[in-house]
């Protein structure tokens, strides 16, 4: 279903990816190969969308995911679609990150200077990575006004490091500007109430 | 044929010595003496698997493992599955007792890693049976499950990916009650690969030139994080299992060629890092996790 943005939400339960792309009834991200499998599975139904994917990454099923595998189904994940050749555009939401699995996520970010959204079941986001001082200020401003028209931006982002960082956001993609427009999204905006 | 006496106490450091004597063997088929054999912790059993198999493949003949009458060191062997991994290493003296491992108090038994498959029934097992001993014996969090069974995964993967030859993955709780006061929870990793300075050095060893070694191939895994492979998120297994072994307080030791890297906790008493070491095949991790006291926080 694609809204009026052009952004097409896309559900998918990382349990669910496992037990069916891994040949064996694994229920624990361990290992390198089993990360790869399950990213690769990922990246296929995130591609298969016809605009851009807001893909939410259900971990809520995951009680055990290990370094190698944060590695590959949160880090390499995001890098894929940070690429110039990505097969589509896509922005990503990671739900369900408990605290077992935030240090590995947390680490892999910090790694591989990443910037990732998280939504708690409260429904708020989190930033996670190591953003710059700027970029963790406008992204917290962004997140509590949900949009910021570009008229607005020189009154809201008064400072020039503030506004490269809003724009640092949306190349890093935890912010998002639709196709010919200039208005600025939280990632938590478009989420919305999908479910 | 070669005679080596096993110690009465076959841990990390005593296998030191055991190895020297395997080196030493040059090739002679081995009997392991274990008549004196009277306690073994996982990196005993691990290192013993490991030296069999090293003579086994130096002599072309399955070394002899001979253990003493007294039961208990059996029957613990057999309980942790010792027995039916040595099926294949070693011939028996006399005959291994017939055991099924898996009794309630083993936390994982001796478990061969060979495939990802093996890492994933590791973690399945001890998310299964560790959680009681790690908060009610060492006093950890209920949720430090999860970070023992990464730490399991990330130190057998360092088997399949680096070592490239077949190695052995073993936990258990012990009462130090002499030697530290407390409980502690050992888990060894054993593998008789490539060891670190193989694995490194086509990537590596030219930046050291003639520095490079045992010690300097430890020091670039163990404390930089350095790896063979070019790709940017590899590398941090390791220093994600220091982080966590630290946080509980834990020690850590890597050996490997003729060298022994460690993080040492105060309860222990051993230097951070010791070279001249016999050679050891491979690499074998300790990991000995502490119980909590009640003014730690």
């Amino acid at each position: 279903m694609k809204t009026e943005l052009g952004v097409e939400p896309i559900s998918i339960d990382v349990g669910r990816v496992l037990r069916s792309s891994v040949e064996s009834v694994y229920s624990h991200l361990v290992t390198r190969p089993t990360g790869r499998a399950v990213r690769l599975a990922i990246e296929e139904e995130v591609t298969g969308t016809s605009s851009t994917a807001l893909s939410l990454i259900d971990l809520s099923d995951v009680t055990v995911m290990d370094f190698s595998c944060a590695d590959e189904i949160v880090a390499k994940l995001l890098m894929r679609f940070l690429e110039e050749d990505r097969p589509v555009d896509a922005l990503f939401v990671f739900r369900g990150v408990c605290q077992s699995l935030y240090e590995p996520i947390q680490t892999v970010l910090e790694r591989q200077e990443l910037l990732a959204v998280t939504q708690g079941s409260d429904g708020c986001c989190e930033l996670m990575g190591r953003p710059t001082e700027e970029e963790e200020y406008v992204w917290t401003v962004l997140e509590g006004r949900g949009r910021i028209v570009a008229e607005e931006v020189s009154e809201v982002f008064p400072g020039s490091l503030q506004r490269e960082a809003l724009e640092e956001l949306v190349l890093r993609r935890v912010a998002f500007v639709p196709t010919g427009d200039r208005i600025y999204y939280s990632l938590s905006n478009l989420v919305g109430g999908t479910p | 044929m070669r005679v080596i006496d096993l110690p009465v106490s076959l841990d990390f450091q005593t296998l030191d010595a055991l190895f020297a004597e395997v080196v030493e063997a040059r090739g002679e088929k081995i009997l392991f003496d274990g008549r004196h054999l009277r306690w073994v912790g996982p990196n005993g059993m691990a290192g013993l698997l490991a030296a069999g198999t090293v003579g086994r493949d130096k002599s072309g003949e399955a070394p002899i493992l001979e253990l003493g009458a007294a039961g208990d060191v059996k029957s613990y062997l057999g309980r942790m599955g010792f027995f039916q991994a040595a099926q294949g290493i070693f011939a028996a003296g006399t005959p291994f007792p017939r055991c099924s491992p898996g009794e309630s108090d083993v936390l994982l038994e001796i478990t061969s890693i060979t495939t990802n498959s093996d890492i994933h029934d590791v973690v399945e097992r001890v998310q299964k049976r560790a959680g009681a001993i790690l908060s009610n014996t060492l006093g950890y969090l209920q949720t430090s499950v999860v970070q023992f069974s990464v730490i399991l995964s990330e130190v057998c993967q360092n088997i399949l990916e680096h070592a490239e030859a077949p190695g052995w993955v073993a936990a258990q709780s012990y009462n130090w009650s002499k030697r530290l006061g407390r409980h502690v929870v050992i888990i060894s990793v054993v593998d008789i690969g490539r060891g670190f300075r193989g694995s490194l050095s086509d990537e590596h060893s030219a930046r050291f030139a003639d520095r490079w070694g045992d010690v300097t191939a430890l020091e670039a895994a163990f404390i930089h994080g350095l790896t063979r492979f070019p790709d940017s998120g590899r590398g941090q297994g390791i220093q994600q299992i220091r982080k966590q072994v630290r946080r509980w307080g834990g020690l850590i030791s890597i050996r490997s060629g003729t060298a022994r890297i460690a993080d040492v906790p105060e309860w222990f008493d051993a230097p951070p890092l010791e070279e001249g070491l016999s050679d050891f095949p491979g690499a074998q991790i300790n990991i000995v996790l502490p119980e909590r006291l009640d003014d730690e926080d």
